[in-house]
């Protein structure tokens, strides 16, 4: 056992990746529906969009993302430290533990079990247990890091390990809640340990740090991985992909305020918050300039490869939400963009163009070497999905780009007595032919995860899991 | 805003763990090779290992070789 890795942890993340990333693009795609037709699910109080909508939110993100997340970091720290997991017992504790907590999670929400917390709507008890499966993962993670048998330990491992002890603390300082059960009433049920502004700052310190480092920093340790290895080139640099890692860990604490802007927040709380974001785009693109220039020399793989066209159009939208991000964060901007659709395509530019597609191209890397194949099933498949997919992403969000403009120009225009131009109604009727688009386009998207289902199965299904695949004996310090 | 008495000494902290850990790391000779450890990940073969049958095969025709010798 010990001269073998353990891929079974790692193919049995990347399957329900592929599974959760239909489950949850597919309520996605319900929801964008209810949009257009508001009484698509007959008025039913579980389908209702309130509902729906942290289940979607938290199956792409925890269910999808997390999974992929899980598969690849397993992947990477043992086959970068050349040492098998820590346990074997502790990777399935990990895994059967973070199905059930996605399984309470498809249950609590449509029946209205939620503290209300946008990202941790999940109740105290879920919580809890959240907690200690992220205990369990972190000890094997950085017990596999521990007993490596390299000197060096890979720059994808820090990104990775940055992230596992972020999102320990923010789950934890966010989470502080009271059950109701403590004066006996419901066991379902908490009240944040915060109230008001200090509650919503709490929130969007825990929310948007969860953005940098669940759905950046450690899909950039899945980056710096996979991108590599798919060219078949050394990253570009890797003294500024180190860089990258220090400057990120530096910074990105205090971007949280920018999500409260306009606010009951202080001013100098909501300034620093915009500064903060600011500074970002420096260590951002210079990880994504470092990503696509590992290309160089070798540019006319894109033409061939879709897997890499998958990774290196996720770095590109990567960059754009990096600059974007930074750019809606700045006062006058959001005043423009706060509340409107704008936000919402900004959000789905970084988690369908980089989080998703980042992980797409990384299961196509790893699903045949976990089945023991050369290469996925269809090549002229994986081509077909990049192309939905990127599609997709395009009209999404360039019809929430032309949306949230429209809305926000519409809600500050005033006539020359000073009464508003229009009515909110008429900004919402303005609305339908941009939700429309963005139907079609995430339709198109979560298309494409059906044809890449197929893909997998088929190559699944002609292979066989691979559970002696050899740590090489001699150290290559 | 009280609560910024518990969130900014949380980011410094953070920030003083991550200067230790960034230390640790550079006393460690972590990047004393700023080049290698981005080609040794590619030298790491993780293709599946080809028709382990095959690979039997050849270890069978070794050892009937050395058996061979074995009997002279």
């Amino acid at each position: 056992m010990e001269a073998t890795y353990n891929y079974k942890v790692v193919r049995q993340f990347a399957i329900m990746t592929v599974v959760w990333g239909i489950v949850g693009m597919l309520v996605g795609v319900i929801l964008s529906a209810q949009l257009i037709w508001p009484d698509l699910t007959q008025g039913l109080q579980w389908l209702s969009y309130g509902r729906l909508r942290p289940l979607h939110t938290n199956a792409v993100i925890f269910a999808f993302g997390g999974s992929a997340l899980f598969a690849t970091s397993l992947f990477i720290v043992q086959r970068t430290c050349q040492t098998r997991l820590l346990s074997d017992g502790l990777a399935a504790f990990v895994f059967w533990g973070w199905q059930l907590v996605i399984l309470l999670a498809a249950l609590s929400f449509p029946f209205g079990i939620t503290t209300g917390k946008e990202y941790a709507e999940l109740e105290w008890p879920i919580d809890l247990l959240i907690t200690v499966i992220w205990v369990a993962y972190a000890v094997l993670f950085f017990g596999t890091i521990m007993k490596r048998k390299t000197q060096h330990i890979y720059v994808a491992n820090w990104f990775f390990g940055a992230y596992i002890v972020t999102i320990a603390i923010l789950h934890i300082v966010n989470s502080a809640e009271l059950p109701i059960a403590l004066a006996g009433g419901s066991v379902l049920k908490s009240y944040s340990a915060y109230a008001g502004v200090q509650d919503a700052m709490v929130q969007w310190w825990y929310g948007h740090n969860a953005v940098g480092f669940f759905l950046t920093t450690a899909f950039l340790g899945m980056m710096y991985y996979f991108v590599p290895k798919q060219a078949g080139r050394p990253i570009f640099s890797y003294r500024l992909s180190v860089v990258h890692f220090w400057a990120l860990n530096f910074i990105y604490m205090w971007a949280g305020p920018h999500h409260l802007l306009y606010t009951a927040l202080p001013d100098w709380a909501q300034s620093l918050g915009m500064v903060f974001s600011l500074m970002l785009i420096a260590p951002s693109w210079g990880g994504m300039m470092n990503g696509i220039m590992t290309l160089s020399g070798a540019w006319h793989k894109l033409r061939t490869d879709p897997i890499l066209k998958f990774l290196i159009t996720a770095l590109s939208f990567y960059g754009m939400s990096t600059f974007e991000g930074p750019m809606m964060s700045v006062k006058t901007v959001n005043a423009l963009s706060h509340y409107t659709e704008w936000t919402i395509g900004h959000v789905h530019s970084g988690a369908l163009g980089w989080v998703a597609m980042i992980s797409i191209g990384s299961l196509y890397y790893l699903i045949p070497r976990l089945f023991g194949r050369e290469e996925m099933f269809s090549v002229k498949l994986i081509n077909t999905h990049f192309w939905m997919s990127t599609i997709g992403v395009v009209l999404y969000i360039a019809a929430l780009w032309i949306a949230g403009v429209a809305q926000g120009l519409m809600w500050r225009a005033t006539n020359a007595d000073g009464t508003l131009t229009y009515s909110f109604a008429q900004s919402v009727a303005a609305m339908y032919p941009f939700y429309t688009i963005r139907l079609v386009g995430g339709g198109l998207f979560f298309a494409g995860m059906l044809l890449m289902a197929y893909n997998v199965w088929k190559t699944v299904s002609a292979g066989k899991a691979v559970n002696d695949a050899r740590i090489p004996e001699a150290v290559q310090a | 805003m009280d609560i910024l008495y518990l969130l900014i000494p949380i980011s410094l902290v953070l920030v003083a763990a991550i200067a230790l850990v960034f230390l640790w790391a550079v006393k460690s000779g972590q990047f004393e090779d700023m080049e290698g450890p981005a080609h040794r990940i590619l030298m790491d073969d993780d293709l599946p290992r080809q028709a382990p049958a095959a690979e039997e095969e050849v270890n069978r025709t070794n050892l009937s070789i050395d058996m061979d010798q074995a009997d002279k």
